[in-house]
């Protein structure tokens, strides 16, 4: 079928003066959500997909943002006409989550009882309280019933939460390239980046906006080892090999020799820095290591799904090493001891952690077919 | 549709659970949701035929059953179908065992070693058959385990599986009075519901 992008899309924001109650016990009194809305929502509002961010994500997951835009959304491959999520058919919503840096109520967000940035003081976040936030985004927009709630990494822990705390919300939950709680190899992973943005004298403490300074370094230096472990070996090796992007390696010459890997990392940190936010990064690091979906289940998976009530697909992909098959396949098998209708399949991929950013044949055309189903019962 | 998939269906209660080990593209699963209304669950390693079947609206789960399929609860099904798959698995008395074990009762169909037509060619040219129904040669086929009509209920007898009922598929779509009669030389697909 022949594809086509969404086009120009443009950011709306939502006010909610309701508080919000978090998991941390503290309470958020209103807070704005930043969201983009590709397709239309039929009369039955029935068509509704939202899809949620992963770690470094935001709302903008599809079209450009104006015409001279060289990129499109985060996941522009999966979103639009014609695509797996088919905007032809279904009204996608895709938002910035709460303790965000794009635009929604986050750590660089005035404090209204300070009237200063909140910086490290905004409540630490658990992903229910993300589902909690969507919900009245949900309820705001009129949609009482998610056709399917889609998400990859943490953003799949978003809509396994939301199966279980809102299961007559959603009539399907998608989970790509995810797990019901994070390894300790995988907390180390994430405690590294954090270690590092602390330790750059630029953080001071989380309070660098009041003091104009940026953690720079230690930012990019978090967002490289993440890279890192985003990519497989393989994908390294094709995408690098041990190319030198300057120097030499002959013997006797003294000038130092720079891998094309170097460069590479250093660009995307720099990238990054650029763009993200310290504070939030951290905070959404932490809401990844302490998601554990089955903790107030008795820690038992089958328990906890056998409070959801939609249909699941699970996919994960073969060397993805920071959210592995096995990983997908404990989400699969407690579904299946819980009795609820699960598809899973496991693509053959050869990009880690990142395929479920790509266009892989078999990723699209087996979410697309999935789709299809969530549609036939709009 | 596969004859021996028409023959099967009727051992399924309508409405009730069911596990298909290997279904391919799902064509045999969509019926019986379509006709009996049964919950259904394929099990599938052919990514396209999953892909076909995840298009016909059933649940797939991609798994390899040589690999196990010990995260089945017990008697968790109410029928766990394997179609033309028992031939091609590496242990097939384990995967008989376990489809017991996950179901209250399993239905098997395979494709009968001893038929005729396979005797004559091996009989006479001495080679392995070869056909419109195995059409693979020795070296590259998936059927790594023929086994006759008589292999297989010897095997349920030795391991205590009960044969509740059994039908044989000859040549023709007539009614199979040869295959039904000399099952282990006239049926070229023997099929079984089988229990504890």
């Amino acid at each position: 079928m022949k594809t086509s992008s969404v086009g120009i899309v443009t950011p709306q924001r939502a006010r909610f003066d309701e508080p919000l109650a978090l998991a941390c016990g503290r309470v958020l009194t209103a807070y704005e959500l930043v969201y983009e809305t590709y397709g239309t929502l039929n009369s039955a509002r029935s068509n509704a997909v939202l899809v949620c961010h992963a770690l470094s994500g935001h709302h903008h997951a599809a079209g450009y943002h104006s015409a001279e835009d060289r990129k499109p959304g985060w996941w522009d491959e999966c979103i639009g006409p014609g695509k797996p999520i088919d905007t032809n058919h279904f009204f996608v919503v895709s938002l910035n989550n709460l303790g965000g840096c794009h635009g929604s109520t986050g750590p660089t967000s005035i404090n209204p009882e300070t009237g200063a940035p909140w910086g490290p003081d905004f409540p630490s976040l658990r992903v229910r309280d993300w589902v909690h936030s969507q919900a009245r985004l949900a309820d705001r927009l009129g949609i009482d019933c998610w056709a399917a709630v889609v998400g990859g990494s943490l953003g799949g822990m978003q809509a396994m939460r939301w199966a279980l705390l809102y299961p007559q919300r959603l009539r399907h939950c998608v989970v790509i390239a995810s797990a019901m709680r994070l390894s300790a190899q995988n907390i180390a992973f994430n405690e590294i980046a954090r270690q590092a943005i602390q330790a750059d004298p630029g953080f001071a403490d989380g309070h660098y906006l009041a003091r104009n300074t940026v953690p720079a370094k230690g930012l990019a230096l978090a967002r490289m080892v993440g890279h890192i472990t985003y990519l497989s070996d393989d994908a390294m090796a094709d995408k690098f090999g041990r190319d030198l992007r300057s120097g030499s390696l002959e013997l006797g010459g003294e000038e130092p020799a720079e891998f094309q890997v170097q460069s590479y990392l250093r660009y995307q940190g720099s990238q990054f820095s650029g763009s993200f936010d310290a504070n939030t990064y951290i905070l959404m690091t932490q809401a990844l290591d302490f998601f554990d979906l089955a903790r107030e289940y008795g820690d038992d998976p089958v328990a906890a799904f056998r409070a959801a009530n939609c249909a699941f697909l699970v996919l994960s992909f073969s060397t993805d090493w920071r959210f592995s098959p096995s990983r997908s396949r404990e989400i699969v098998d407690a579904l299946i001891a819980a009795d609820r209708p699960v598809t899973y399949a496991e693509i053959e991929a050869n990009e880690g952690h990142d395929a479920f950013l790509m266009p892989i044949p078999r990723y699209l055309a087996l979410f697309g077919a999935y789709m299809q189903r969530v549609r036939g019962a709009c | 549709m596969r004859l021996d998939l028409t023959h099967i269906q009727r051992w399924i209660a309508p409405g009730s659970k069911v596990l298909d080990l290997g279904c391919g593209n799902g064509e045999f699963l969509q019926r019986l949701a379509l006709e009996r209304q049964v919950r259904g669950l394929g099990l599938e390693i052919d990514p396209d035929k999953i892909t076909n079947a995840v298009a016909r609206g059933l649940n797939i789960v991609e798994q390899d059953m040589d690999a196990g399929l010990s995260n089945f609860p017990d008697q968790s099904f109410d029928t766990v179908v394997m179609a033309h798959a028992l031939q091609a698995v590496h242990f097939p008395d384990r995967v008989l065992e376990e489809m017991l074990r996950i179901g209250r009762q399993g239905i098997v169909t395979f494709p009968n070693f001893a038929h005729w037509r396979c005797r004559l060619y091996l009989g006479s040219r001495g080679r392995m058959p070869v056909s419109r129904f195995m059409p693979y040669n020795w070296y590259d086929t998936p059927n790594i385990h023929f086994c006759t009509v008589k292999d297989f209920e010897a095997l349920c007898e030795e391991r205590g599986i009960r044969i509740l009922a059994r039908d044989m598929v000859g040549n023709t779509q007539r009614r199979p009075l040869l295959a039904s009669a000399w099952p282990n030389l006239f049926a070229v697909t023997a099929i079984y519901l089988i229990s504890r």
